[in-house]
């Protein structure tokens, strides 16, 4: 109060400096934590509880745990055991991996955090293409290095697939666009690529490829039961999230299609899948999914589960989607459309990149809850890295350990929503323009 | 506003190709009746401002000719082509139709340059280096070469409106539709928007535009319109549209507009 009353009476076009009460540590803790009684009363409520709850848990977390030693009678302190942790880690990370065979996963994390990394350089020049490796080339990599064993490749699937391959690199290009041969190209490439993938799929019914097939042996087959831990739950979370985003888009687009029945089975669909608990998709997945097919034909139980998540993500993923699509105002489809761009490039060119950009948060919601949800693989007998915690702590060498274990994986799970949850608003910041 | 003191555009330049040429149209949006019986030939060059007061379906008409509307009964042929269900016969009418809107409709996730080149890469595939020289061509027809790089929502009303003319322009198009380009602007704005629409027409464009600024439509226009109830009234020279309205609704309305 006293420097404002001398303020008024200052000279005019002296500039004072701000009042000693508002800047400075002892400012700042008046303005934000000592504003009134009411608020000081809370504050110190508040640092009595935080002096309650911290020190026994750093007691119980650091000064009183035991960190070294390779048998449970380590285990001697009042505090947390890590040996518990050290002694399973292997089996947290991986399952039952091979031991001799974990360095392929250890590869694959390696390409992924090399490529990701690029990602973060702010100018670097190829992003799109990072894109185009991360989602078509990847996954084949990463299914030849943890799967593993004898493929039999047949060279007319391998010419058929490169040339798809390469036609659509080139395709994508924008350097060639607008070149003659381009443009020829282009009307005969959508027919090309349906009948080469129609090709890679009933190829082998339509004729025997015996003869130009080879076989390709790099490292043993590890079988998908064998896979656990965090690295299970990897592979489920980015399937899930890989494979719900453009199928919730499409679904998205189909809730809004003009068309009556390409809308009704987009509402159908999106409505029994949303409606439906995550544990009975998998367990239809799992036991009941098997009775329907004919003696012999055998899906992958992994697969027959990362299909049911990201179906069921995707539902999820179609009203978030929808919600950004109704966002964007009508003028912005009949500007496009008056350009003469289609459906397809303006949905494309001008509605998607609008509509994602403003549910970004409400993507990454739906990620998170979906790479949390992926715990839930353990009902069909697939031990994730949370799973696996509880199946070691249930071990009878290891009983009364589970609280280590929980805090373990709650802290292996924080970190990695934690990061997508700074990446998405990194991806905010990055893409926003003025309106 | 400044127009008055304008010279007129030369009104000579109209060749006896028909352009637009709608017959005999009714349009109802559920049980309104939009458009009622409008017959309407635009020839190559012309240019031809439509007023009216609110409701009286002049928008509607001129979205009928690029069909974001479509018409229930009646003909509209554009150069030559009919307009039916047939997609890919309206895609190709539209990239010869540029069309002005009310509120720009730029998209605001693109730079003024991306927003130009956008359709003449998707739709008439040129390279891109060719796309933009094309488009910086335009932006210095309209004034503001030097905003390429910015987002549409960093720009004023009036620059956004030119951008949204420019981008138009980038397609070449033979016809021209201007849907109340000046409505939303501030009034200072409004003549920076008028002035690029001046010398589009004096570059012989065929242009229809949905207006109600008279001092533009006296200066450009070879024919005035006034719609009302979905109906063409009257259709005559501005001369005489301004200074001899024949019908009683047409003085009401240029009394109202005119004088107040």
């Amino acid at each position: 109060m006293a420097g404002q009353v001398q303020s008024v009476g200052q000279p005019s076009g002296v500039i004072l400096a701000p009042p000693a009460a508002t800047v400075g540590v002892v400012g700042w803790l008046r303005q934000n934590l000592f504003p009134s009684p009411l608020n000081a009363a809370l504050t110190l409520l508040v640092l009595y509880a935080l002096y309650l709850a911290i020190p026994p848990v750093v007691r119980w977390a650091l000064i009183d745990a035991d960190w070294v030693g390779s048998t449970r009678e380590a285990c001697s302190r009042d505090g947390a055991c890590w040996v518990f942790i050290r002694v399973w880690f292997e089996r947290l990370m991986y399952g039952l991996y091979p031991r001799e065979e974990i360095w392929r996963i250890n590869v694959g994390y390696g390409v992924l955090a090399v490529v990701g990394l690029l990602l973060f350089v702010p100018r670097f020049p190829w992003k799109h293409w990072i894109g185009v490796f991360l989602l078509l080339v990847y996954p084949v990599i990463a299914f030849f290095l943890f799967v593993g064993g004898t493929f039999a490749v047949s060279l007319v699937h391998l010419a058929v697939g490169l040339a798809l391959i390469g036609s659509t690199v080139v395709r994508l290009t924008p350097a060639f666009r607008g070149r003659a041969w381009s443009a020829a190209w282009g009307r005969v490439y959508p027919a090309f690529a349906l009948g080469a993938l129609a090709w890679l799929v009933l190829g082998d019914w339509l004729l025997d490829l015996a003869p130009l097939t080879v076989s390709v042996h790099l490292w043993p087959q590890v079988e998908t039961r064998l896979w656990g831990g965090l690295f299970l739950t990897l592979v489920v979370a980015a399937v899930g999230i890989v494979g719900s985003l453009p199928l919730g888009i499409l679904l998205a687009l189909g809730r809004r299609s003009h068309m009556p029945v390409i809308r009704a089975i987009c509402v159908a669909f999106i409505e029994v899948w949303r409606g439906v608990p995550l544990i009975t998709v998998l367990f239809m997945a799992s036991n009941m999914f098997p009775l329907f097919m004919p003696d012999g034909v055998n899906f992958d139980k992994l697969l027959r589960a990362l299909l049911g998540v990201t179906i069921f993500a995707s539902a999820y993923m179609a009203e978030v989607v929808r919600g950004g699509l109704q966002a964007i105002p009508r003028g912005q489809y009949e500007a496009a459309e008056a350009l003469g761009l289609g459906y397809w490039r303006t949905t494309g060119l001008v509605i998607l990149p609008q509509a994602l950009k403003i549910v970004i948060p409400g993507i990454v919601n739906s990620f998170i809850g979906l790479f949390k949800d992926s715990t839930l693989v353990l009902v069909i007998g697939l031990f994730d890295f949370l799973g696996m915690a509880q199946a070691a702590a249930s071990n009878a060498h290891w009983l009364g350990f589970a609280i280590e274990g929980y805090v373990f994986t709650g802290l292996g799970f924080w970190i990695f929503c934690f990061g997508m949850s700074r990446y998405s608003q990194r991806l905010e910041r990055r893409l926003h323009t003025v309106r | 506003m400044t127009d008055e003191q304008r010279q007129p555009v030369a009104r000579g330049t109209v060749s006896s190709e028909v352009m637009i040429e709608m017959r005999n149209v009714h349009k109802w949006f559920g049980s309104f009746h939009v458009l009622r019986d409008v017959s309407l030939t635009v020839h190559r060059g012309e240019r031809i401002v439509i007023c009216g007061p609110s409701g009286s379906g002049k928008s509607t008409l001129i979205r009928c000719i690029n069909r974001l509307e479509d018409h229930q009964r009646g003909h509209i042929v554009v150069d030559g082509t009919e307009l039916t269900n047939n997609l890919k016969r309206i895609e190709t009418i539209r990239s010869e139709v540029g069309i002005v809107f009310q509120q720009f409709n730029l998209f605001p996730h693109l730079t003024v340059i991306e927003n130009l080149v956008l359709a003449p890469i998707w739709v008439r595939k040129l390279p891109r280096r060719e796309a933009e020289e094309a488009a910086m061509k335009y932006l210095e027809r309209v004034r503001i070469p030097e905003q390429a790089r910015k987002y549409p929502g960093q720009l004023s009303g009036g620059q956004q409106q030119r951008v949204a003319i420019a981008r138009a322009l980038c397609m070449n198009p033979k016809i021209m539709l201007f849907d109340e380009p000046t409505s939303a602007l501030d009034p200072e704005m409004i003549k920076e928007v008028l002035d690029v629409m001046v010398e589009l027409a004096e570059s012989g464009m065929t242009m229809l535009v949905v207006s109600h600024e008279m001092g533009f439509a006296r200066t450009v226009a070879h024919r005035m319109m006034f719609m009302d109830e979905g109906q063409i009234v009257e259709e005559s020279p501005p001369e005489e549209f301004f200074t001899r309205p024949r019908s009683a609704r047409t003085k009401l309305f240029l009394s109202q507009i005119l004088y107040h």
